[in-house]
């Protein structure tokens, strides 16, 4: 088992879509989401995933294929 | 004197024992130095901070640091000048300019950070200490890692070109080029923080690294004897400095170091190419949406900044404001700063003076308040930004004649 800790932004337009349930679903991935703020129309999760390795890089690529900003925790970590 | 207090988490307020670690791990909230200000009171004093060095480390009592600075022991006490010609220029009474360009030891304030966090690195006996950064961060962490014998290991996406790094390769780390896109390099540089057990200044170290940047802020208020400016213009990249700057005016305040009550309102400066905490400033929300920076001010280039809600929330609280600067604009800037000032800043200073232009233009900074302009960088280090602006004026033969004629030439184009 494998774990991360993700930052999802969610763009206006997946708000009312159930990607989370998804991703538990489809992937096999355990989620424990420990803050968020989602309204209507813009919503972010902190959150961390619990699943095997293939499992979560899958998960990791069909969130920022649906259009998810996947980020780390820290967010930028690359610093200019 | 018992001075810190750990860490605190900024969301939930749950504490934590001084640790080399970041995150709270009930809410995932980004963790901060607390300090017991009690028993700083009456002991850090005007005249106990002027007897310390000409340096960062004259703040030493209010920086995260158990002992005394391992590295950077100059780092800091940069000039305080007032403007008068750009003030003139501005229409302005009273500017100032903070000039972290000639911070010692690689020319930006990230120097201040970088010192406080290897600082910390040696205190908790890492020998090797890290950052993903293709700017002045990767240059500061690679000369305090030299300074302090630490090993360092400097991650860059592998598209970055070679001038920008010989800045960083010259002190010896060791320089990982990272193939992928943006996203894809920087979530494993967040993976490779969590798996080795080294001092990543931005990640891990964050809470004390972060701290650094209210040394710009003492300062600020110490060389202008201890009164609060009517204004600062802070450049805003990760969100972090504004932030601090307007936790270090507090933190005086609390110390009841300052002359008069604080009445600094705090502006934040971002390029419209990379503007996300500004646009927040200027819809009036507190969502921050991430942006794909593209701009000319490649060091203020964070597209989804940390620290983006509590610099919005600086701004608000001060009763301050945030603009934006064009591309164009930062190089008017630049070169207004140089032409007048006789400074030499890189593109985060010239959105800073284009920031400030605009809100006096605009009627947000009165023209008779003080105002200081934060120069955070220097800009021998990207000279590329102004290549295409700046030409000779005459190409002569080594004769006097053909001197003269010239410059009977450039006199008659200019009057
Ligand atoms: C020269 C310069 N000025 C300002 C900043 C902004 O600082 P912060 O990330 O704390 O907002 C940075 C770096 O991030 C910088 O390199
Ligand atoms: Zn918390």
């Amino acid at each position: 088992m494998a774990r991360t800790r993700v930052r999802l932004t969610f763009p206006t337009a997946l708000i009312q879509e159930p990607i989370v349930y998804r991703l538990v679903k489809d992937f096999d991935i355990v989620i424990n989401i420990r803050r968020a703020d989602v309204t209507a129309d813009h919503g972010w999760m902190a959150l961390e995933l619990e699943g095997d390795e293939g499992a979560l890089e899958r998960g990791v690529k069909w969130l920022r294929d649906r259009g998810v900003q996947v980020d780390p925790l820290e967010r930028d970590v690359i610093v200019p | 004197m018992e001075k810190l207090n750990g860490l605190r988490c900024r969301e939930c307020g749950r504490h934590y024992p001084a640790a080399p670690v970041h995150v709270c791990e009930f809410c995932f909230g980004p963790l901060e130095v607390d300090y017991h200000y009690d028993a700083l009171k009456g002991v850090v004093t005007r005249e106990s901070i002027a007897a310390g060095p000409p340096s960062m480390w004259r703040y030493r009592d209010l920086l995260p640091i158990e002992g005394d600075a391992a590295v950077g022991h100059h780092v800091g006490f940069t000039p305080l000048i007032r403007a008068k010609n750009l003030a003139d220029e501005l229409g302005c009474r009273e500017v100032w300019v903070k000039n972290d360009s000639v911070c010692h030891p690689t020319w930006s304030f990230k120097d201040r950070v970088v010192a406080v966090a290897v600082t910390k690195a040696l205190e908790f006996g890492f020998d090797t200490v890290a950052c993903a950064s293709t700017g002045n961060l990767a240059n500061s962490v690679a000369a305090h890692a030299a300074e302090g014998r630490l090993k360092s290991y400097i991650f860059i996406p592998a598209d970055l070109e070679q001038g920008k790094i010989l800045g960083t390769l010259v002190y010896s780390p060791t320089l990982v080029a990272v193939h992928g896109t943006y996203d894809e390099v920087n979530r494993l540089c967040s993976e490779i923080a969590d798996k080795y057990r080294w001092a990543f200044v931005n990640v891990n170290f964050r809470p004390y690294y972060s701290e650094g940047s209210k040394s710009y802020g003492f300062e600020i208020i110490e060389q202008l004897g201890w009164r609060t400016p009517g204004h600062i213009v802070v450049p805003c990249a990760g969100g972090s400095l504004i932030t601090k700057i307007w936790k270090a005016i507090k933190e005086l305040k609390t110390l009841g170091l300052l002359e008069g009550p604080v009445r600094t309102k705090m502006h934040a400066a971002q390029a419209l190419g990379c503007g996300p905490i500004v646009t927040m400033i200027k819809n009036d929300t507190d969502v921050l949406v991430p942006v794909r920076p593209n701009t000319i001010a490649k060091s203020l280039a964070i597209g989804n900044p940390a620290d983006g809600y509590y610099a919005y929330k600086t701004t608000k609280e001060s009763g301050g404001s945030g603009e934006h600067a064009t591309d164009e604009e930062i190089i008017e800037g630049m070169l207004l700063l140089a032409r007048t000032e006789g400074i030499f800043t890189e593109t985060a200073g010239g959105v800073t003076v284009a920031a400030a232009k605009k809100l006096i233009e605009r009627g947000v900074i009165p023209r008779d308040e003080s105002i200081v302009i934060c120069v955070t960088g220097n800009g021998l280090k990207t000279p590329d930004a102004l290549q295409d602006r700046l030409q000779t004026h005459a190409k002569i033969k080594p004769s006097l004649s053909a001197f003269d004629r010239a410059l009977a030439e450039l006199k008659s184009q200019t009057s």
